[in-house]
């Protein structure tokens, strides 16, 4: 059976006494008529990825307009040289969230998860709770699979994209996506994850797309940042057994309804919010001010 | 549901930096050398909306001439497509064309060699996924989320059947078809959307039946 909403994810993954991920594993080869194996060395594929372009911005880039890169190095610096107050694992995800968001800047070579702009969320905890909870690598695979399978809802219910229904569906769909899988891989329930998933989006919810000129980096970059703390803080309050009062599904319903009567403005137009500051402003004509050919 | 696999979700693996202006405009361009079915020596690229007002931020002209050239939404040689292209020789021109367009992220790409040349409208609708909405005047809506052939053929009688048989033959299973043509008589053009990749083998089998003038693909 195909699950069309997270109620009915959870629900199979109980009924089948199976994690989250074999859940999108299994329908992954389904629908598409795959084996297992096809299936995982792709998301193994996926998961080099990541860690590469982590790998990349820790080492310190910098994008085409100036406007980003660096900060991943700063952070990494601060983290081992200090004594980070948001404590280490916290401010190491943040860093390489950031890290892969500067080389997606920096046109790097990064994976989508679930957008270009929000890529930073998922790869930047996963690589933080490893050093913690020190998983397998069939396990961080399926950390890919469960982020995917609430994405998935997600894509096909409302939106991913901040064109469409603002940062909250594009770095606010990454952030809970994120915060559900490590809810899984730190031992959590299905119905856990769900928790976390809804209590991480809901604080999202309204969350404007106003890049600077329109770039994927201001605010970008540091958007993912807080995406990535904010799924660790909302995995451990869902492991510690608070649950969310409005259930996921309904959440995703009213992230839904909140981008729809956004106005476009502030929907990935570079008119709105942060770009439409006087710096914005000023920022975005010193980037595009160089005269080219007009018809 | 409009997304069917994982990996809509976690992918495509890209360029940077944005999945619409980079990653869509790189497989725009690659649509296009894909149905040019050669290399061009010029192209002219027009950029309309939001890809004429930030395409240098985002690459959206290196990405398309990456395209061109055949690369890849993940290939690294796309931020030196510019130089690549300048290389062979290329001439390449960028205009930023302010005519109104149905969406905000739409290209139109003129490419030939001397002896032919070919132009396409290209859409980048979102997260990667893409649409060509015109080639060489035929009106179409080619979607990017599904493997697909473009069969130029002969305007007659029994064009479609041959085509459609040999795909059957071959167990490939049609979503989505269309038929596109200026002129009774004349040239015109399928689309046929397919479920799954169509091999090169059942490409050669096409080009030989009658009346296909040339056959271009689109992979998933």
């Amino acid at each position: 059976m195909l699950f069309r909403n997270v109620a009915e994810l959870v629900e199979i993954a109980n009924h089948e006494k199976i994690q989250l991920s074999e859940v999108m594993i299994r329908q992954e080869m389904d629908v598409n008529d795959r084996t297992k194996e096809d299936v995982m060395s792709q998301m193994e594929k996926n998961l080099q990825v990541m860690e590469d372009a982590v790998e990349e911005g820790l080492k310190g880039v910098s994008s085409h307009s100036g406007l980003t890169g660096g900060d991943a190095v700063l952070l990494q610096k601060y983290i081992t040289e200090q004594d980070p107050l948001s404590g280490t694992l916290l401010l190491d995800a943040v860093s390489k969230a950031v890290a892969t968001n500067e080389v997606n800047a920096a046109m790097g070579t990064i994976c989508a998860t679930p957008t270009a702009g929000s890529a930073g969320c998922v790869p930047g905890t996963l690589f933080a709770v490893k050093n913690k909870l020190n998983p397998t690598r069939e396990q961080m695979i399926r950390f890919l699979f469960t982020s995917g399978a609430f994405g998935y809802v997600v894509a096909n219910n409302a939106f991913i994209s901040g064109a469409a229904g603002g940062c909250q569906a594009e770095v606010g769909s990454a952030s809970a996506m994120a915060s559900a899988a490590i809810v899984e891989m730190a031992g959590g329930t299905p119905q856990q994850s769900s928790e976390a998933f809804a209590i991480t989006l809901k604080n999202m919810l309204g969350l404007v797309c106003d890049p600077v000129a329109g770039l994927v980096e201001v605010p970008c970059v540091k958007r993912n940042a807080a995406g990535a703390s904010n799924a660790i803080v909302s995995a451990d309050m869902a492991l510690a057994g608070v649950t969310s009062r409005i259930p996921c599904d309904e959440v995703i319903g009213a992230m839904y309804r909140i981008g729809k009567t956004m106005p476009s403005a502030l929907r990935e137009t570079a008119e709105g919010g942060l770009a439409a500051t006087p710096t914005g402003r000023a920022l975005a004509s010193k980037i595009y001010g160089i005269p080219v050919e007009k018809e | 549901m409009k997304f069917k696999s994982v990996f809509d979700i976690i992918g495509p693996v890209m360029i940077g930096p944005s999945s619409s202006h980079t990653a869509g405009a790189a497989r725009i361009g690659k649509a296009a050398r894909t149905l040019f079915g050669m290399d061009p020596t010029w192209a002219e690229v027009h950029l309309y909306g939001s890809f004429a007002k930030t395409y240098k931020g985002h690459g959206t002209d290196v990405a398309i001439v990456g395209g061109l050239l055949g690369f890849d939404t993940d290939d690294t040689r796309i931020s030196s497509s510019l130089d690549i292209a300048k290389e062979k020789g290329w001439n390449v021109v960028f205009y930023q064309d302010e005519a109104a367009t149905d969406h905000p992220n739409t290209t139109r790409i003129k490419i030939g060699n001397g002896k032919e040349d070919m132009e396409l409208v290209g859409v980048s609708i979102g997260g990667g996924k893409v649409e060509i909405t015109e080639l060489n005047g035929f009106e179409l809506h080619l979607s990017g989320n599904h493997p697909a052939i473009l069969v130029m053929h002969n305007d007659r009688f029994g064009a479609i059947a041959s085509v459609t048989q040999i795909l059957a033959r071959h167990e490939i299973n049609i979503g989505r078809m269309e038929v596109s043509r200026k002129d009774l008589g004349k040239e015109a053009l399928m689309i046929i959307e397919v479920d799954q990749n169509v091999e090169e083998n059942i490409i050669q089998e096409l080009e030989e039946a009658d009346h296909i003038l040339q056959i271009a693909r689109i992979v998933d």
